[in-house]
């Protein structure tokens, strides 16, 4: 078995296995936690909660303006390789074929130039945002390996599938295989760590909105 | 490597006999040396050097195959490349040409591998069944396990011709019943060169037998094998279709706009990326076409495993081996653990309140 059979074959799909179950796994647990009653006496509800609760969220996808200024260029870097992340998971031709057959799911792909440059500028970013946590003082404080392998195991990724495209280095059979396992990688830590958040920005955003909301605060 | 060959008159007399011209050996010289990629005054060279070889006494073996290997060579559609390899070599024994049958065959077999003991090259083609003993592939009352090991003994090097005997080809393939294995995994004592194809290229075969009898050695190989020279470059590397790649303008489908357009096949599954062989250069029937050309992907042939891809449709990122089941088995039970998880805290929680209130 060479490695991109392996890679194709049993990695990629103990790897989803993993990640369906951590993931489901997680948010089932989540969902089930005992919860403490809420006994203020809600400001608004129905409609109104529900606005205030989505006007929360949007205005927390930016800093607040006091902090704006100051975090601008953390704030754009985090969003580039953010939205380079999407745009290269799914906006590449590859990457559509690989969803389509587990999901049936497929849609137009964008020309491959437009992907390679995408992952560039993401890889630049992403490396920003390494020698920022790397450097800054409190930052570095706060950092625990946890921070450091989820950079490791997003930026992986974009490395050895740049690497692919471009037929650089080694044999396209053996970069490929490296980068289907660099994405196992990337699943199997994603439901255990920090990578989690992809998930669950969503709920506690939405938590603390409408926990806020209801108390007629505008946060 | 010049005590390889047997005293049986040299290719330049062999040709001479069947009318060769020295013009035709210098033009036969000067395509071997442009297939193997060497400058064009090798030519000259090689077809000096060919003309006072002495030809090499050949053993050919058939086991698990279809004949198809054979029939890509001689009835390759330029018969130079066949008068070719059968002027290089002295072919002792193979069983689909010979004219001796039965017993007369096998002692054919026999008094070849007596007479150059030491000295012949086995040409395999087919894979060795090894399951029960290889009682399921025999001829003349022995299974082809037993005829390899007896032959391959006093042979010089082996050649593998086509993917069987390379690395297991369509009998090693899932489930393989036969328990079929690639001639390397019986023969580990002795030089093993694969040509791999389904089938081989005839110019490769033909190519790969002229190098060792120009040259008195083994072609430089790579790391599954296969002759570097014919062999060095992927489908890909060679591909004319390779700037719409490069630009990622994709047929989707066989009949689709881009497939009109001939553009790149890796989505409708062309497997030319990660197969190395000459089909992109030598082509097909005289040159005339290969598959990509005629607008349908590369298999992989030449490659190991090339049945079991997944599937000839399927594009190389996409998994081989996805079973819908078992992602819907990881959700189910994924929510059964979190839920247990969560009534565990549960119970942890009312127990904490519990104690609390006994203290109090
Ligand atoms: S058709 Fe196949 S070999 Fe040719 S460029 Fe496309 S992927 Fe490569």
């Amino acid at each position: 078995m060479t490695l991109l059979d392996f890679a194709r074959g049993p990695a990629i799909e103990v790897a989803m296995v993993v990640f369906v179950f951590g993931v489901i796994w997680r948010l089932a647990w989540l969902l089930f936690l005992p919860h403490a009653q809420d006994r203020s006496k809600a400001k608004i509800t129905g409609g109104a909660l529900l606005s205030g609760t989505v006007g929360s969220f949007v205005r927390h996808m930016w800093p607040a303006k006091e902090y704006a200024a100051r975090t601008l260029v953390h704030t754009v870097a985090s969003y580039t390789f953010h939205i380079g992340l999407a745009v290269i998971v799914f906006g590449f031709g590859q990457h559509i074929q690989f969803i389509r057959s587990i999901t049936g799911l497929h849609w137009g792909g964008l020309p491959t130039a437009v992907i390679s440059a995408v992952s560039v500028i993401t890889l630049a970013a992403l490396l920003f945002m390494l020698l920022r946590r790397l450097t800054n003082p409190v930052l570095k404080v706060i950092s625990t390996f946890t921070d450091y392998w989820s950079w490791f195991v997003t930026t992986l990724p974009v490395v050895t599938g740049l690497a692919a495209v471009s037929h650089l280095w080694i044999r396209y059979e053996d970069l490929l295989g490296i980068h289907i396992l660099s994405v196992c990688l990337f699943l199997v830590s994603f439901p255990f760590g920090k990578l989690m958040h992809a998930f669950l920005v969503f709920v506690t955003r939405t938590q603390t909105g409408m926990f806020y909301s209801r108390r007629g605060a505008h946060v | 490597m010049d005590d390889w060959v047997m005293e049986q008159g040299t290719v330049g007399e062999a040709l001479a006999r069947q009318g060769v011209s020295r013009r035709s050996l210098l033009k036969y010289g000067s395509y071997l040396a442009t297939l193997m990629a060497l400058p064009p005054t090798a030519g000259r060279a090689i077809a000096q050097s060919l003309a006072g070889a002495k030809r090499q006494s050949v053993i050919w073996l058939s086991f698990q195959e279809c004949t198809g290997c054979i029939e890509s060579l001689t009835r390759s559609f330029s018969p130079s490349v066949e008068e070719m390899i059968f002027n290089l070599i002295s072919l002792d024994y193979q069983e689909t040409l010979q004219a001796a049958a039965g017993e007369a065959a096998e002692k054919a077999r026999l008094d070849a591998m007596a007479a150059n003991k030491g000295k012949y090259v086995v040409v395999v083609d087919g894979s060795v069944s090894t399951r029960d003993g290889g009682i399921y592939s025999c001829a003349a009352g022995k299974t082809n396990l037993e005829v390899l090991k007896e032959t391959a003994k006093d042979a010089l090097a082996i050649l593998s011709v086509g993917t069987c005997s390379s690395f297991g080809g369509i009998p090693h393939a899932h489930p393989n019943p036969t328990g079929a294995v690639p001639v390397s995994d019986i023969v580990t004592d002795k030089p093993v060169i694969n040509v791999s194809g389904c089938p081989p290229v005839p110019e490769v075969i033909a190519g790969t037998v002229a190098y060792l009898v120009t040259f008195g050695k083994l072609p430089p190989l790579d790391r599954l094998g296969r002759p570097k020279p014919f062999f060095g470059d992927s489908i890909h590397d060679r591909c004319y279709r390779r700037p719409f790649y490069d630009k990622g303008l994709f047929a989707k489908s066989f009949d689709d706009e881009g497939a009109r357009n001939g553009w790149c096949l890796y989505e409708c599954g062309c497997k030319g990326p990660v197969t190395y062989n000459a089909c992109a250069t030598t082509k097909w029937n005289g040159g005339t076409s290969f598959p990509i050309q005629s607008g349908h992907g590369c298999l992989g042939c030449s490659e190991p495993n090339f049945w079991d891809m997944g599937g000839f449709y399927k594009t190389l990122p996409q998994p081989t081996h996805h079973h819908g089941r078992d992602i819907g088995a990881a959700a189910a039970v994924g929510a059964i653990a979190g839920a247990g998880t969560a009534v565990l805290a549960r119970q942890r929680r009312q127990k904490a309140i519990e104690e609390e209130g006994k203290t109090k």
